[in-house]
Formats: C-alpha cells, sequence, structure tokens
C-alpha cells in the first residue's frame, strides 16, 4: 500500500476526492507518523487528534453525501504555526508565558483552513514569538532538523519545515517577519513563501512586529504551497493592513511554470548577497541554480541593491522596537501567566516578575534593545535611522524591478547549523536573515525554493526569489519552472527512527 | 567607547518590567553593547532629506462601518485570565505601602 505520509497535498486531495482513501485515512496516517517520529524531531507542540480526525469524518461525510469539495485541498492535513490563535486548543507561541492559554477565538488564517476543509493536525514549535532563527528560543525544547538531529531546523518556524522534511504533514503555515518563513524552508529543502504584506490577514497572528509580520504557506512542492496560499489568502476587514484587492492568480502561475519555460523572463541576481560568510556550497548550488534559470530560457543580469546591506540593522531597530510595544500586552493581568500573586506585591511588581518569569533571554533582549531604540534621545539616531533605511531599501526595490521581474539570491548564507552553535552569539544568529530581510521592509513578496544539496555537507540550500507588491504569481511561475528543472530532492533525505523503507 | 552602560541596561529592564537578575544584567549589557554598536550603521546612511517609512503598505484611516457584531462572552473574557472573582478580573493590590 502507498504511504499516504510520502504524497504532495496536491496528490492526498485527488485520492480524497475520488474516493480512492478518505480524509481520516490520511489523517490516521500522519498522525502515526507524528507517534513515530515526532518524539525526536519535536515539530510539534500540541497534537490535537481529535479536532483532526473530526474535521477528517466532516470532510468524508460531505463528499459522501455528494457534496462538492470546500477547497482543492479538503480533507488534506496541515501543521498550524503556534502563533495563530486556534479557538479551543492551545495556542502558545513557544512561550512559558502563554503555556496554559486556550484561545477563546480562531485567527482568520485558521477560520479559513477549517471552512475550506483542512484538517489542523496540530501546533508547531517556534522560536518564543517568533524571535529566532533555530526554534532554539522555543522554552519547550529546540526542534531538530529531519536532514541531521545535531542541527537547526531553521526558525523561528522550525516545526512547520521539520514537520514537512520528517513526512509529518504535506502542508504547513508559517509566518515570516525577518525570514521565519523561508530561512525554515531553505535549510530543510522545503518550500516556503511570504507572501506580499497585507496578503494574508494578521487577525489573530499574535503580534511579534506588525509593520513586518506576515502568515504564508509552506509544502514540499510548489504546487501545493500556491494551493494552500489561495485557501489563506485575501482581504479581511479584521486586520486594518488588510489589501482589499484580488489575490494573485498563484494557483494559475504554479500550473504555467511546471507546463512552460521561462523565455522572455528577465531575472536579477543581488550582487550584495555573495562573498565573504556565505558558505562556498551554498554559492555553488546558488550559481547553479542561475544556470538552470538561464537553460530555462531567463534572462540574467546583475543588479545591484546598495542598501541591502543596510538592512540587517534596520531590522534589529525596527523589530525590537516594535516588539516592546507588542509584547507589552503581556502583563499578568487579563491572561497567561502570573507569578509572586502572593498579597505582598504590587500589580507592578506582579507585572515585572512574571514577564521576567515567562519570556526568555531572546525576547528579554529585543524588548530592552526596542525599549532603548524608542527612548527621548536615541529616537533619531537609532529608530528614526532605520526607517529611512526602510525607504532606501524600497526604492533599490523598485529601482531593480523596472530592469527585472524577479530579483534572486541565496535564501540564507549557510546550511543548518549545529544546535547550540550560535546560541550564545545573537549577532551570528541574526546573520541568518541576511537575505530575507529587505523583503520584510519593503513588503513585497518572496518566496524559498530547494535549490539542491551543499556539495560539501550534504544539506539543503535554497534560492530565493523575490517579486514585487502585490507579484505573487510571479514567485510561482519562477518557482515551478525550476522545481521541474531542479528534479526531486526530499527522496534523498535519510531515513528517521522506525521507518520503513 | 561602548554605547549602554550597565546601569542604562538596569533602567531598561525597569521600563520594560523586566525583574531580571544581576547575572542577567551582566551578560544583557555585555550583548545590547555590541549589538548597538553593529545596528548604529543605520546612521551612515540615514540622510536628512530621506523621508522615514513606518509601514510597507502606506494606508491611512481604513474605517469600517460600526454595526454591533458578536463578541465574547464575559465567561469567554475571563476564561484566560490568571485570576477572576464575581465575573471580574482580578488583579493584585495597584498601590504600593509608601503610597
Amino acid at each position: 500500500m502507498t504511504d499516504l505520509t510520502r504524497l504532495t497535498a496536491g496528490e492526498l486531495a485527488a485520492k480524497i476526492h475520488g474516493r480512492e482513501i478518505t480524509s481520516v485515512e490520511a489523517t490516521q496516517a500522519h498522525l502515526g507518523r507524528i507517534a513515530e517520529v515526532d518524539g525526536d524531531v519535536n515539530a510539534f507542540l500540541h497534537v490535537d487528534t481529535e479536532g483532526a480526525l473530526a474535521a477528517a469524518r466532516k470532510v468524508d461525510a460531505d463528499l459522501a453525501e455528494g457534496r462538492e469539495p470546500a477547497s482543492p485541498i479538503a480533507g488534506v492535513p496541515l501543521a498550524l504555526k503556534d502563533v495563530l490563535a486556534t479557538k479551543g486548543v492551545p495556542t502558545t507561541c513557544g512561550s512559558k508565558t502563554l503555556e496554559n492559554w486556550i484561545p477563546p477565538y480562531d485567527a482568520t488564517v485558521t477560520r479559513k483552513l477549517r471552512e475550506a476543509g483542512v484538517v489542523i493536525l496540530g501546533k508547531t514549535n517556534m522560536d518564543e514569538f517568533a524571535m529566532g532563527s533555530s526554534t532554539e528560543n522555543s522554552a519547550f525544547g529546540p526542534t531538530r532538523n529531519p536532514w541531521d538531529r545535531d542541527r537547526i531546523p531553521g526558525g523561528s518556524g522550525g516545526g512547520s519545515s521539520a514537520s514537512l522534511a520528517a513526512f509529518e504533514a504535506p502542508l504547513a503555515i508559517g509566518t515570516d517577519t525577518g525570514g521565519s518563513i523561508r530561512q525554515p524552508a531553505s535549510v530543510t529543502g522545503t518550500v516556503g513563501v511570504k507572501p506580499t504584506y497585507g496578503g494574508v490577514s494578521r487577525y489573530g497572528l499574535v503580534a511579534f512586529s506588525s509593520s513586518l509580520d506576515q502568515a504564508g504557506p509552506c509544502g514540499r512542492t510548489v504546487l501545493d504551497a500556491a494551493l494552500l496560499h489561495e485557501v489563506i489568502a485575501g482581504h479581511d476587514p479584521m486586520d486594518s493592513t488588510s489589501i482589499d484587492a484580488p489575490v494573485p492568480p498563484v494557483l494559475l502561475a504554479a500550473q504555467a511554470g511546471y507546463r512552460a519555460d521561462l523565455k522572455g523572463l528577465k531575472v536579477g541576481v543581488v550582487t550584495e548577497f555573495t562573498g565573504e560568510g556565505y558558505q562556498p556550497g551554498v554559492q555553488r548550488s546558488f550559481e547553479a541554480a542561475v544556470a538552470q534559470l538561464k537553460d530555462l530560457g531567463a534572462e540574467v543580469v546583475e543588479v545591484s541593491c546598495p542598501s541591502f546591506t543596510y538592512a540587517l540593522s534596520a531590522y534589529y531597530l525596527i523589530a525590537p522596537s516594535e516588539c516592546s510595544s507588542n509584547l507589552a500586552r503581556f502583563d499578568a493581568m487579563r491572561y497567561g501567566l502570573r507569578v509572586s500573586d502572593d498579597g505582598s506585591h504590587s500589580a507592578e511588581e506582579v507585572m515585572s516578575l512574571t514577564r521576567e518569569a515567562g519570556f526568555g533571554a531572546e525576547v528579554k533582549r529585543r524588548v530592552m534593545l526596542g525599549t532603548y531604540a524608542l527612548s527621548s534621545g536615541y529616537y533619531d539616531a537609532y529608530y528614526g535611522s532605520a526607517q529611512k533605511v526602510r525607504t532606501l531599501i524600497t526604492r533599490d526595490f523598485t529601482a531593480a524591478f523596472e530592469q527585472v521581474d524577479v530579483l534572486v539570491s541565496p535564501t540564507t548564507p549557510t546550511t543548518a547549523f549545529k544546535i547550540g552553535e550560535r546560541a550564545d552569539d545573537p549577532l551570528a544568529m541574526y546573520l541568518a536573515d541576511l537575505c530575507t530581510i529587505p523583503s520584510n521592509l519593503a513588503g513585497n513578496a518572496a518566496m524559498s525554493v530547494p535549490s539542491g544539496l551543499s556539495d560539501e555537507d550534504g544539506l539543503p540550500v535554497g534560492l530565493q526569489i523575490m517579486a514585487p507588491a502585490l507579484a505573487d504569481d510571479r514567485l510561482y511561475r519562477v518557482g515551478a519552472a525550476y522545481e521541474v528543472a531542479r528534479g526531486p530532492l526530499l527522496d534523498r533525505i535519510p531515513d528517521l527512527k522506525g521507518v520503513s523503507a | 567607547m561602548s554605547n549602554i552602560s550597565r546601569d542604562e541596561v538596569a533602567h531598561l529592564a525597569k521600563l520594560a518590567r523586566l525583574a531580571v537578575t544581576e547575572k542577567e544584567l551582566d551578560v544583557f549589557a555585555g550583548q545590547l553593547d555590541q549589538i548597538l554598536d553593529s545596528v548604529a550603521k543605520v546612521g551612515e546612511v540615514a540622510a536628512d532629506d530621506i523621508p522615514p517609512t513606518s509601514h510597507a503598505v502606506p494606508l491611512t484611516n481604513v474605517f469600517r462601518a460600526d454595526e454591533v457584531r458578536p463578541s465574547l462572552s464575559q465567561e469567554e473574557s475571563l476564561a484566560g485570565a490568571p485570576a477572576a472573582e464575581e465575573g471580574r478580573f482580578r488583579v493584585p493590590r495597584i498601590l504600593g505601602e509608601e503610597q
């Protein structure tokens, strides 16, 4: 019998909708796989067995009664990052602060998934409040990279990326503030898309840096990401920054990309994202990917975006500033953790003691950094200057997209590093987001698609494709065409414990 | 020259309502200094004539119709509260001993 966990979301949907298998069978196969390997991988913080099976039974019952599937991926299981609110199901954001919080409402993304008949298997591990690039900042232990369990699966969405690479789920949701969808996709050999800012609603997405946070689709193929993108995207009056415009035709673009070459497409290689700090194997994989884009008929030119070299610095002022304000809501009064409420401490003392006990080191660092950058006397030099750099980066993108249709770069400068390797060195950790951050600051769309394995360590490398705001469909056309040219990758992943051949 | 002193970090922690330990202060002071040293680079290109960008999507005044919608019940609102009493959030005393 076919191992259902090895199928893509598209293949699973075809079998479920064709009544060849049931959604319950597909769900049970993935729950079984989670039970088998997640003790090692730690991709999930919470597995909602009953909720998943109930959602699957509903899809099966609808199909049995002759109703059309609620969406093209109805009945397909999915792993949801634990930063999106799920009514009745724990939502911790990887923090002790929210360890026992059960939201009384669904995020818009969650609601759309449920309405589309997508089966939510559970909630995935992440760096606390999405701050990190390795998932080591989770209060509930790191997630391990299925390619090499001594290595990080990327972050903050390492649980989502690892669940895909470990065949625990065919689809996952991530959120990307500085690269938290794309960098995990890159280091696990999976596909991740940060849609245009405002393309997917932030309602119910626990805020880290509101002007940068964006939820997006993750899968093992470009087509699967497109199928999921169409389900979660669209205007939402509950999010004032949601774009009131039609969703770009990402599924059509992916399908077109699989069928055709890239003749007529102009690709720009960002000249700033190379050189010192870039692992040679990553560099070679990137150059091979660019050569394949040329073979597909694309015209490739070099494009300089000089302000991108200031993006990392601007990000580590803007994101902490917004985080210091957003995380003020964790005040130990209305929900979440409260400690030392023994009658001897005032509300303010309880607040400070609770935040001390509930937040991990990286969150504290960023809250203090943001508090500093926003304080009078330093505001102009730090936050104000960072906002100007944001303008310069947007101008670089605008100028670049006047010359080319998409920009490309490596997604992250290295392959997956060892767990613990950068844990005590915040600046080294921040470098993982070097190439992904500009698209968050400018708000345009970007994707990471696997470009094979690095020849020196055999670990996955990601190709980043960047498109203008609202042109998310270009990512899918290029990504799909490239995916076909590159050939399969995830079948080369080493078997995890207990996997039958 | 260091950007930030240990005393300043202690002050920041107080402003941010973080009851950090002395040991944490030692670590954070060094790390924040190092991070600030690195990010100060933004000053190199932030000329006076460049307007700031606060948001990727320039939106102003997004309105919706002012209509009554279902909201959380009192019970649901209090379900996640660390402490509740008589249908209300129970909070520790607001005033310190000396006030």
